[in-house]
């Protein structure tokens, strides 16, 4: 019976799709017409969508959306990164009729989201995150991402200046390029205050555990850090903790500084608004959606929080400096000399990757002067 | 050597640390799970209970600005969950563990649906008392930071032992669990004796929960419990129903779970995610080592339903 319904829907979403898309008489059927024009986007959390961090930076801009006439915007939260999120995608597109589904985690995307794609053709995906490949993916699936790294190495700057002990640290949830490229940034930052900076990274092996996150926190500030970056989803436990112990904190994903106003330095932020803004404007206008979008922080696809009062004068004024580098376009913070952590060349004499080149999309180093191993 | 650098120290010093921030949701837990365990019935749901606890106490302290009233809060909700699996549990033919699966999904869901105004703001936490004044070093004192939540457990632990022994109520709960027929023939009424029981199982584990979102890690949010509920009454199996031993293996899985990030800030890196796994590798082994094919669990209540 349910089955039956289902079926009968399912048809009907058919039916108009292919009416929109022929432009069948338009006049004889006016309803099919308004329903054209109208568009559903999906919207899939793998936590809750106020977690002071990743979630809330994308039901932020998700929530923009909801302003614009005949768009309707579908979400779900605590969505596991398993079989459970091609459940989800499965029913806002068979259900609520999306034609456009954004799954934001990093581990939505193979197998799941792939498998979606094969299934459903019509429908386009965008997954927040580098992975998408010409070569390698349907042309209904695409990827973006904002180059955050930009905002790490600035974090950088800020310790490098708020650092006494000259030891920084990192709460990194899992080793993958995204946040391999943060924790390097944030570490070369901090040299280009002083080459004599270490930064120690903890990875907790989870996106969200908040336990095992305040014991990286600690154990990072009993080994002497103090100062405190993370990349992990929900940053508001490592803020509080590091506050409390007495380190400075650079924050992530979204601006924490009501948690540690006299702790916190300043922080890299995401403004999806922005980026999803764009892909729903050219859906409306029914223009052919990119695959493959970055930005950073001249396309305002990233931004930093303001910096806190802990910032000395001299920090202040390096940070302007190589912010204001950094709109001019071309900046590079992986650039040579620069051996990994094990003594191997990443980076040869006069050799330089800005912030758009593919190679830093698929890192599997830590560089020099961070303490820490990616397996 | 300065004083901010502890080297290797660092290693031992964070698994006392932690064993002490991290244990305490699991002591209250366990032994709430004992008491309730004891009178023959096993409630699954304080999973539920920690994570609605840690809500309830997070959102009372929110509103009237006292961490303590967010624990009474906490220790009542948990009551109230924990007389509710006990009362429909006294019906005939209802499986305890049913209701306990139930229980934990809609206490979970109910915390995150009434918790989520309180995840952006700040609530005031318990207190600790600073037991490393002795020391210089910041990292002792830090790690001898101890919650009053802690020292409760641990002496709640050592009267539970006493009492279970020594009085008559602790006596009627042994009863109870072992065999419902000799309590009845006693006059004792065993769906009594478990609603109670069960009751003040989930008013411990409520506890449990106010200690996670009030004091370590010390915020709300939805994944704050990661499982932490369901590990400890499994510690209960572990402990073999003895309350000192719940406190003993809830200090074990503290200290054990602090050792992946101590190890790994140390610059111990390879293999992080084995580290990570090393409390449940324990618990293995010395399940293993302590079983035997020719008898059942040592120290099981007779009357619950996995040991019958």
């Amino acid at each position: 019976m349910t089955e039956r319904f289902m079926l009968s829907r399912r048809d009907l979403l058919k039916t108009s799709a292919a009416g929109a898309a022929l432009g069948l008489a338009s006049a004889s059927f006016p309803i099919s017409r308004a329903f054209a024009a109208a568009a559903t986007v999906g919207f899939i959390y793998v936590g809750p969508k106020d977690d002071y961090g990743y979630n809330q930076a994308h039901a932020e801009g998700a929530a923009t959306l909801k302003a614009i006439e005949g768009i309707s915007v579908v979400e779900e939260e605590n969505v596991p990164e398993t079989v459970d999120v091609q459940k989800t995608m499965e029913s806002m597109i068979n259900l609520d009729g999306a034609s456009l589904i954004f799954p934001t985690s990093f581990g939505y995307f193979d197998p799941h989201m792939l498998a979606m794609c094969a299934k459903f053709p019509d429908v386009q995906f965008r997954h927040c995150g580098g992975m998408w490949n010409k070569d390698k993916h349907p042309m209904n699936a695409g990827s973006y991402f904002g180059y955050i790294g930009m905002g790490q190495y600035l974090n950088g700057i800020a310790a490098g200046h708020a650092t006494k002990t000259k030891k920084l640290g990192f709460v990194a949830a899992k080793p993958i390029p995204q946040v391999l490229l943060n924790i390097n940034s944030f570490l070369l930052g901090a040299r280009s205050v002083d080459p004599a900076i270490t930064c120690q990274v903890i990875f907790t092996g989870e996106w969200s555990l908040a336990v095992k996150e305040a014991e990286a926190t600690n154990a990072l500030v009993d080994q002497g850090a103090d100062v405190i970056t993370c990349h992990v989803d929900s940053p508001k436990v490592v803020v509080e903790t590091a506050a409390g112990r007495g380190a400075f904190i650079c924050g992530y994903h979204a601006n924490q500084s009501p948690l540690a106003p006299e702790k916190y330095l300043t922080g890299a932020e995401w403004n999806w608004a922005k980026v999803y803004k764009m892909f729903v404007d050219d859906l409306v206008a029914g223009k052919p959606l990119p695959n493959f979008t970055r930005g950073g922080l001249a396309d305002g696809f990233v931004k930093m929080s303001p910096l806190g009062p802990a910032v000395s004068e001299a920090a202040h004024t390096q940070f302007d400096g190589t912010l204001a580098e950094m709109m001019k376009g071309g900046f590079s913070v992986i650039k040579g000399p620069l051996k990994n952590n094990k003594g191997d060349v990443v980076a040869t004499e006069g050799q330089a990757f800005v912030e758009t080149a593919i190679e830093l999309e698929s890192m599997d180093y830590l560089v020099e002067g961070v303490v820490g191993s990616t397996s | 050597m300065d004083a901010t650098e502890i080297g290797l120290w660092g290693v031992p010093l964070a698994m006392l640390g932690g064993a002490i921030r991290v244990s305490t949701p699991f002591i209250f837990v366990s032994l709430g799970e004992a008491i309730t365990e004891r009178s023959g019935r096993i409630n699954l749901g304080l999973e539920g209970t920690l994570v609605f606890g840690a809500m309830t106490a997070y959102a009372v302290a929110v509103i009237t600005g006292s961490p303590w009233l967010g624990l009474i809060a906490a220790a009542f909700a948990g009551l109230c969950f924990g007389l509710f699996h006990g009362w429909i549990c006294k019906f005939p033919k209802v499986n305890d563990i049913a209701i306990g699966i139930a229980l934990m999904l809609f206490g979970s869901g109910l915390a995150f649906f009434f918790g989520k105004p309180f995840i952006q703001p700040s609530a005031p936490d318990l207190p600790a008392i600073p037991f490393g004044g002795w020391s210089d070093i910041p990292q002792v004192q830090a790690a001898l930071n101890v919650n009053v939540l802690f020292l409760i457990g641990a002496a709640l632990a050592v009267f539970l032992w006493w009492a279970f022994r020594n009085t008559r109520a602790g006596l009627i709960v042994r009863v109870v669990g072992d065999s419902s027929d000799a309590a009845r023939a006693m006059g004792l009424n065993p769906n009594t004796v478990r609603l109670l029981a069960t009751g003040i199982g989930g008013a411990l584990a409520g506890i449990g929960g106010a200690y996670l979102s009030l004091y370590y890690p010390g915020s709300w949010t939805e994944g704050i419990s990661s499982g932490q509920g369901l590990m400890a009454v499994a510690l209960v199996i572990f402990a073999r129903w003895n309350p000192l031993g719940c406190f003993a293996a809830a200090l074990l899985f503290g200290g054990a779970g602090a050792l992946g990030p101590a190890l790994q800030s140390v610059g111990v890196t390879q293999g992080y995610y084995l580290f990570y796994a090393a409390p449940y590798v324990l618990t293995l082994l010395i399940m293993i080592a302590t079983s035997s094919p020719s008898r059942s669990l040592a120290g099981a209540p007779g009357e619950l339903s996995i040991t019958k």
